[in-house]
């Protein structure tokens, strides 16, 4: 956006395969956010390639985006990101009306990964009347709904309490242990340990990659 | 785009927003109604003017004696033209394919009494026709007729004014008034839409006045009307004529503008219309700008909306909303609220308008009224051009990088 043209990431290679749980860590403007955004299709890359399970993900435009981040992405954002007029089950039942799956099957879909994260009762709850963790799990459950091969999750425990926290982390590893694969960007050195594999960013290139033990959130809660 | 999902999906947007909903629909309502009305109260306007200046009949010419201003064929100038009987003959047989009707006038005026009651009048020699010439409309009786023509017969059709003045409440049909010392019955009353002055005349048969006047032949003036179907093209061919045959006979040279003069009725009435089409243009001109007022109002509603929404459009993107589907959902939106709200407006309009109907003939607004026609055109432009406005923010946002959107917090 703007006139100015700014380079925010320099240089980065690095692969993920599938069912790993990666955390890219970095002070803020390291570039962790802007990578992120690049493997979701959020944002453009302005060099280098992109392939996402097997597919190069090229000469992309706004509807071919649309159809591949519905396909192929769930997100998971800081500040929760849901429709404030919708429902909870209605939330999580969007991406399948992108896919044009026919609402009662939506619905039962939707149900199934509510209960999946805890949230059943509330599912005619609006993100009012739930707490913190609660849209969060409420955000997974939309991002798992359309079934992705990533999930993609942006601090997403940036905005929630070290318990609340650690519940989230607890779904997160939960959901990689069936195999999902999941990228999770933090500063927040706890949260990265929770993953397999914590990437180093700063200033736009890769500083550190490494894999690590990880710790299970259970034990903390 | 159309399925009964994204209807779903669109209602529940307008049931959950009840307020920005309500905002961009009142706003079109609002705009409809108002052009509704100007348009209503402008065609009132109109419809009074018509009434003022149209109430005789359009297809007419008056034709008045004058004195000629040259010499011509051994006669001086400044001699008095005076048209006569035999002037009406001559006529109806030289012109039938152009003649609708003619008739003499002759103009007098007098005490006219009934009883112990008198008044100053005037009142008129005249042939059956002349009825159709000033539209007279009969309240009671009949008017002069042929027969009373022939037969001079002491017969007179009196204005409601007059009625009222002399016989009050009492029945006027049948009596007998008082003209120049001769008794006329009355064989009719009428009224007339040209105003209080013309319902103070009383009508005689000429031949009558003529016989009473030591059965002269003259007559004041004459009026006559051309077949309708001339058209004005035709009407003017026409006056051209007769003035060439009416000069000849009364031997007034063709250069002499003065020998008689030529009211054509057509020819004012194409003046009236044109001040009726400059009201016409100017009720137009009103009605237009209200309706560009209202595209630009929903035109910033729309801007609005979609500004309010670029969060959740941005969520719909990251979701898979492709930028076609966020246009469409906007536009689907927008047009459905433009529809529903232009046709209450339009209603509530309408209603107004014949709610209002002629209470308010003395502001010179007779009947105001808006075809259904323009009604529904005017509405279906104001839904075609509120999609347009619509369009274009919401192509923009659907242009907008969802991390954009999503970041602004």
């Amino acid at each position: 956006m703007g006139s100015n043209v700014l380079h925010v990431l320099k240089g980065i290679n690095f692969s993920v395969e599938k069912g790993e749980l990666v955390a890219i860590m970095g002070s803020s403007g390291s570039g962790k956010s802007t990578l992120l955004n690049i493997l979701g299709m959020l944002d453009l890359l302005d060099s280098g390639t992109y392939t996402l399970d097997g597919v190069p993900i090229v000469n992309l435009n706004e509807t071919k985006a649309a159809k591949y981040r519905n396909k192929f992405l769930g997100f998971v954002f800081q500040s929760f990101n849901l429709i404030n007029y919708k429902s909870a089950l209605e939330n999580v039942a969007l991406p399948l009306y992108y896919q044009r799956i026919p609402r009662k099957e939506r619905e039962e879909v939707a149900m199934q990964y509510l209960k999946k994260v805890g949230l059943s009762e509330w599912a005619t709850h609006l993100p009012s009347e739930l707490s913190g963790g609660q849209k969060q799990r409420v955000a997974i459950a939309r991002a798992l709904a359309a079934q992705p091969k990533v999930l993609l999750a942006d601090e997403p425990t940036g905005a929630l309490d070290s318990t609340t926290s650690y519940e989230v982390m607890q779904l997160i590893q939960e959901i990689n242990d069936e195999g999902k694969t999941i990228l999770v960007v933090t500063h927040e050195p706890d949260i990265a340990n929770m993953c397999k594999r914590i990437v180093q960013l700063k200033d736009g290139v890769i500083i550190e990659d490494k894999k690590v033990i990880q710790i299970r959130a259970s034990d903390y809660v | 785009m159309f399925s009964r999902d994204s209807w779903q999906e669109i209602f529940q947007t307008i049931k959950k927003n009840k307020l920005r909903t309500f905002l961009s629909g009142f706003t079109v309502s609002l705009g409809i109604f108002i052009f509704i009305i100007l348009l209503g109260l402008g065609n009132g306007l109109k419809n009074s003017f018509n009434e003022f200046f149209l109430d005789d009949a359009t297809n007419t010419f008056f034709f008045f004696p004058g004195t000629t201003s040259v010499p011509y064929k051994g006669f001086k100038a400044n001699r008095r033209i005076q048209f006569k009987n035999d002037d009406i003959k001559d006529i109806k047989q030289n012109f039938p394919f152009f003649l609708e009707y003619i008739s003499p006038i002759l103009f007098r005026a007098g005490i006219i009494s009934y009883k112990n009651k008198s008044n100053n009048y005037s009142y008129r020699g005249v042939a059956p026709v002349y009825q159709f010439a000033e539209q007279t409309i009969m309240m009671q009786g009949r008017f002069i007729n042929e027969d009373d023509v022939i037969n001079k017969a002491k017969y007179a059709v009196i204005g409601r004014l007059v009625a009222k003045d002399l016989f009050g409440s009492e029945q006027a049909i049948g009596k007998y008034i008082i003209i120049q010392n001769t008794a006329y019955k009355i064989v009719g009353t009428f009224q007339d839409a040209g105003g209080d002055r013309e319902e103070r005349y009383v009508y005689l048969p000429y031949t009558t006045i003529q016989l009473n006047e030591k059965n002269t032949d003259k007559i004041d003036q004459i009026v006559l009307a051309f077949k309708p179907e001339l058209g004005y093209a035709g009407a003017m061919i026409f006056e051209e004529k007769l003035t060439k045959f009416l000069k000849e006979k009364h031997s007034i040279s063709p250069t002499d503008e003065s020998g008689f003069f030529i009211r054509n009725v057509a020819d004012n009435l194409n003046k009236n219309m044109q001040y009726a089409d400059i009201l016409k243009l100017i009720v137009s001109f009103v009605g237009i700008g209200t309706l560009i007022a209202g595209v630009i109002g929903i035109s910033n509603i729309m801007v609005f909306v979609v500004k309010e929404r670029t969060k959740e459009l941005g969520i719909r993107k990251a979701l898979g909303a492709t930028p076609f589907s966020i246009v469409a959902m906007i536009l689907q939106e927008s047009v459905f609220i433009t529809i529903i709200a232009g046709y209450v407006g339009m209603i509530a309009g309408v209603f107004v308008l014949r709610f209002v109907g002629d209470s308010l003939e003395n502001y010179f607004i007779l009947n105001p009224f808006i075809d259904t026609g323009t009604a529904i055109f005017s509405t279906i432009i104001l839904i075609i051009f509120g999609a347009i406005a619509g369009y274009v923010p919401a192509k923009r946002a659907a242009r907008i990088q969802p991390i954009v959107a999503l970041r602004d917090e």
